[in-house]
C-alpha cells in the first residue's frame, strides 16, 4: 500500500504530538540516543585517526545538510557551496582576530554572515532556475574564490589566516579528543535544527515551492522569499560547517575552497539522497570513508606479491579521484534516489521477511 | 438581497493579438454557488486565473470582499481568504496528504525559520498541533482520513481532486474557485464531489465559483450560471433562464437543426 509506514504493528498513536515525532518509533529514538552516548565515549576507545574522520564527517555533514535543504528540498541548484563553506571559515577567523570576539560566538556569527552573503548571491535565484541558476552560482564560486585570494584584510590573502581553537571557560579544545565533542554537539544540534525546520511551516513551504510553485503561490507562499530564504539557510549551514573546519585545523588558506569542493558536496547529497536528512549524513559518511576504504584496499594489495606493482601504488591518488567519479555514476544509474531510499527498501524487505508481500 | 463578495468590473485580457477576455463583468453573491460555463477556449480558466492572480488583466477591476485586489499577488489573495483548485492536478506530489493540507494553513501560521527549528521552546510545536486539529476537521469533512499519510502523487485521480479541495479549504477561505472539479470522474465520484461542494457551501458558508462542463451538475447545484463564449459574456442568471436562452443553446449545446444539417452534409 502507498500508506505503508515502517511502524511495527501494534504501535498505535493516540495524539497528534506522537504523530509528529522526528523518530518514527521509540526503538529508533533509543538507538539514536545510544549511538550518541557510545560516540561520547569514542575518544577513550578508538584511535585518534578515526576521531579526525568523524570530525571531518561532522563539519562536512553540516554543510551538506544545508546544500540538501537548497537542492533537495527547495529544488534550486548551487555550484557555490564550497565557496560559502570557505567564507564561513574565513569569517569566523576574521571576527575572532580582528574584533576579539570569543570563538564560541564567532561560529554562529559566521553562519549569519555567510547567510547574508549567500542571500546576496541568491538574489538571482528568485528569478531564474535550472541551468541558468547553476551558472549564476558558479559566478558566486569564482567571485568568492577571487575575494579570498585578494582581500588581505579579511582572509590574509595568499598567506591564509590562522584561527584560534575554541576556548570555553579557560579550556581550549585544541586536541582531536576534545574537539570531537564540539563536533558531535554541533552535528547533533544542526541536524535536529534541520529536522525541526523541515517539519514546521518553512520546511513545508520549501517543499511546496519545489513540487509545484504555481499552486504554492496560490496557497499564500511568497515564492521569491522562500527561494531566497532557502539560499540563506543553506549558506548558514555552510558557514557553520566552515567555521568549525577553521577552528579545528587552526589555519585557513584559500586553496581548499574550489569548485571541486562544491561538486563534492553535490555528490554527497546525490549519493545520500536528495530531500532526505538522514540520507545527507549517509552520503557524507560514504564520501569520507570511500577514500579510506580505497587506501585500505591498496594497502592489502601491497601485501600480496602480484599487487605490489609500483605503477598501481603510484597511481593511487588518481585511482581515488576516479573512484569517486565512478561511484557517482553508478549511483545515478542504479540508485538515483540515493542511499536513504535503498535503506528504506532494505528495511521494507526485512519487515516482511520471509514473505515478500 | 445579500451583498456580493466578488465584483468583476469590465475585465479584459489579451495575449498579444489574442483576446482571451473582453469586457467581462459580473458579481458573485455572498454564500452562493456560481458556475461559469462555455465551450473550450471561451476564457473560463483565464477568468479564474485573473481572479486568483495568476494573470493580470489588461483593464478592469476585481473587487474581492470590498477590496480592490486587481494588482495583488496570488499569495496575498490567500491571506484575504481566496482558495482555488486547478484543472490539471497541482498537488505537491512528493508530500504526504497531511502535509499538502498543512501547506494550506501556511498563511495562518506564524513561525519563521528561526523559531520553527526551536520547536519545543518557541511554541512552534503547539502551533503545529493546533493547526493539525483544524486540518483533521477538513480531512474528516472530505472523508479522506484513510489516506492522510499517503504520498499525494501515488493517489488515484478522484482522490487527488478531493485532496486538492481539502487543501483549498484549509486556507479558511471565504471564496473558493474550482476549476473543473469533476472532470474525468465517474458518476459516483461526481456525485460525491457535488455533495462536498454543496456541503462546504452550506455548512461553512464558503462562496463557490466553479467552472464545470457537466451540465447536469451545473444545473443542479448552482445558484447562478454565467456563459462565456470567445471571451465575452453571453448571459448570466438562474440556471433555468440560462438554459432557456436560444443563443446559449447554439453556442454551447448546439442547436438540433444544426446537428441535422451536419448529418445531411455527411450523408
Amino acid at each position: 500500500m502507498s500508506s505503508l509506514t515502517m511502524r511495527p504493528c501494534g504501535d498505535f498513536r493516540t495524539s497528534y504530538k506522537q504523530d509528529n515525532t522526528i523518530f518514527e518509533t521509540k526503538t529508533i529514538k533509543n538507538i539514536a540516543i545510544i549511538t550518541i552516548a557510545l560516540l561520547c565515549s569514542a575518544p577513550y576507545l578508538v584511535d585518534a585517526y578515526y576521531l579526525t574522520l568523524f570530525i571531518q564527517i561532522s563539519y562536512l555533514g553540516i554543510a551538506a545538510l544545508g546544500l540538501n535543504i537548497l537542492v533537495g528540498y527547495t529544488g534550486q541548484i548551487s555550484l557555490g557551496h564550497g565557496a560559502f563553506f570557505g567564507f564561513g571559515a574565513f569569517a569566523s577567523a576574521w571576527m575572532n582576530i580582528s574584533f576579539g570576539i570569543p570563538v564560541v560566538f564567532c561560529i554562529p556569527l559566521a553562519g549569519f554572515l555567510t547567510m547574508g552573503v549567500g542571500m546576496v548571491f541568491g538574489l538571482p535565484a528568485s528569478r531564474i532556475k535550472g541551468l541558468y541558476l547553476a551558472i549564476a552560482t558558479l559566478a558566486a564560486q569564482f567571485i568568492l574564490e577571487d575575494f579570498f585570494a585578494r582581500a588581505d584584510w579579511f582572509s590574509g590573502g595568499s598567506a591564509g589566516s590562522s584561527a584560534d581553537p575554541i576556548n570555553l571557560f579557560g579550556f581550549a579544545f585544541d586536541t582531536d579528543e576534545s574537539f570531537f565533542y564540539i563536533a558531535l554537539f554541533a552535528l547533533v544540534f544542526m541536524y535536529i535544527w534541520g529536522c525541526n525546520l523541515m517539519r514546521s511551516r518553512e520546511g513545508r513551504a520549501f517543499i511546496a515551492v519545489r513540487d509545484h510553485y504555481l499552486s504554492a503561490e496560490i496557497m499564500g507562499i511568497k515564492l521569491n522569499k522562500y527561494r531566497l530564504l532557502s539560499f540563506g539557510v543553506s549558506s548558514f549551514y555552510a558557514g557553520i560547517g566552515g567555521a568549525l573546519y577553521a577552528h579545528y585545523l587552526g589555519y585557513v588558506s584559500a586553496e581548499g575552497f574550489t569548485l571541486f569542493m562544491s561538486i563534492q558536496f553535490l555528490a554527497m547529497i546525490i549519493i545520500g539522497g536528495l530531500g532526505s536528512i538522514k540520507g545527507t549524513l549517509m552520503g557524507v559518511v560514504f564520501m569520507v570513508f570511500l577514500p579510506e576504504a580505497l587506501e585500505g584496499g591498496v594497502g592489502l594489495m601491497k601485501m600480496t606479491e602480484w599487487g605490489n606493482i609500483p605503477m598501481v601504488v603510484d597511481g593511487l591518488a588518481y585511482i581515488k579521484e576516479m573512484a569517486i567519479g565512478l561511484v557517482i555514476i553508478l549511483f545515478l544509474i542504479f540508485e538515483p534516489e540515493g542511499m536513504a531510499h535503498r535503506w528504506g527498501q532494505i528495511k521494507n524487505y526485512w519487515k516482511f521477511y520471509p514473505f515478500s508481500y | 438581497m445579500t451583498a456580493s463578495i466578488l465584483n468583476i468590473e469590465q475585465i479584459s485580457l489579451a495575449f498579444g493579438g489574442v483576446k482571451a477576455l473582453t469586457d467581462v463583468s459580473f458579481s458573485v453573491k455572498q454564500g452562493s454557488v456560481f458556475s461559469i460555463i462555455g465551450p473550450n477556449g471561451a476564457g473560463k480558466t483565464s477568468m479564474l486565473n485573473c481572479i486568483s492572480g495568476r494573470y493580470r488583466p489588461n483593464s478592469g477591476k476585481i473587487i474581492f470582499d470590498g477590496k480592490d485586489v486587481t494588482h495583488l499577488r496570488p499569495n496575498d489573495r490567500a491571506d484575504l481568504g481566496m482558495g482555488r483548485t486547478f484543472q490539471n492536478l497541482a498537488l505537491f506530489a512528493h508530500m504526504s496528504v497531511l502535509d499538502n493540507i498543512m501547506v494550506g494553513r501556511h498563511h495562518l501560521l506564524k513561525n519563521n525559520w528561526l523559531t520553527g527549528p526551536l520547536y519545543w521552546a518557541s511554541g512552534a510545536q503547539k502551533e503545529e498541533l493546533a493547526h493539525r486539529r483544524k486540518v483533521e476537521e477538513v480531512i474528516d469533512f472530505l472523508e479522506i482520513s484513510h489516506i492522510r499519510k499517503s504520498i499525494a502523487g501515488t493517489l488515484s485521480y478522484g482522490l487527488r481532486k478531493r485532496v486538492e479541495l481539502a487543501r483549498a479549504m484549509a486556507l479558511n477561505p471565504k471564496l473558493i474557485l474550482l476549476d473543473e472539479p469533476m472532470a474525468g470522474m465517474n458518476l459516483e465520484e461526481k456525485e460525491d464531489m457535488a455533495r462536498y461542494i454543496l456541503d462546504l457551501n452550506e455548512e461553512f458558508g464558503i462562496t463557490v465559483v466553479m467552472i464545470e462542463h457537466d451540465m447536469g451538475v451545473v444545473m443542479d447545484i448552482s445558484h447562478e450560471v454565467m456563459v462565456l463564449d470567445f471571451g465575452k459574456k453571453l448571459i448570466s442568471g438562474l440556471p433555468e433562464e440560462v438554459m432557456a436562452d436560444p443563443y446559449v443553446k447554439r453556442a454551447y449545446l448546439g442547436l438540433e437543426e444544426e446537428a441535422d444539417v451536419k448529418l445531411e452534409e455527411v450523408s
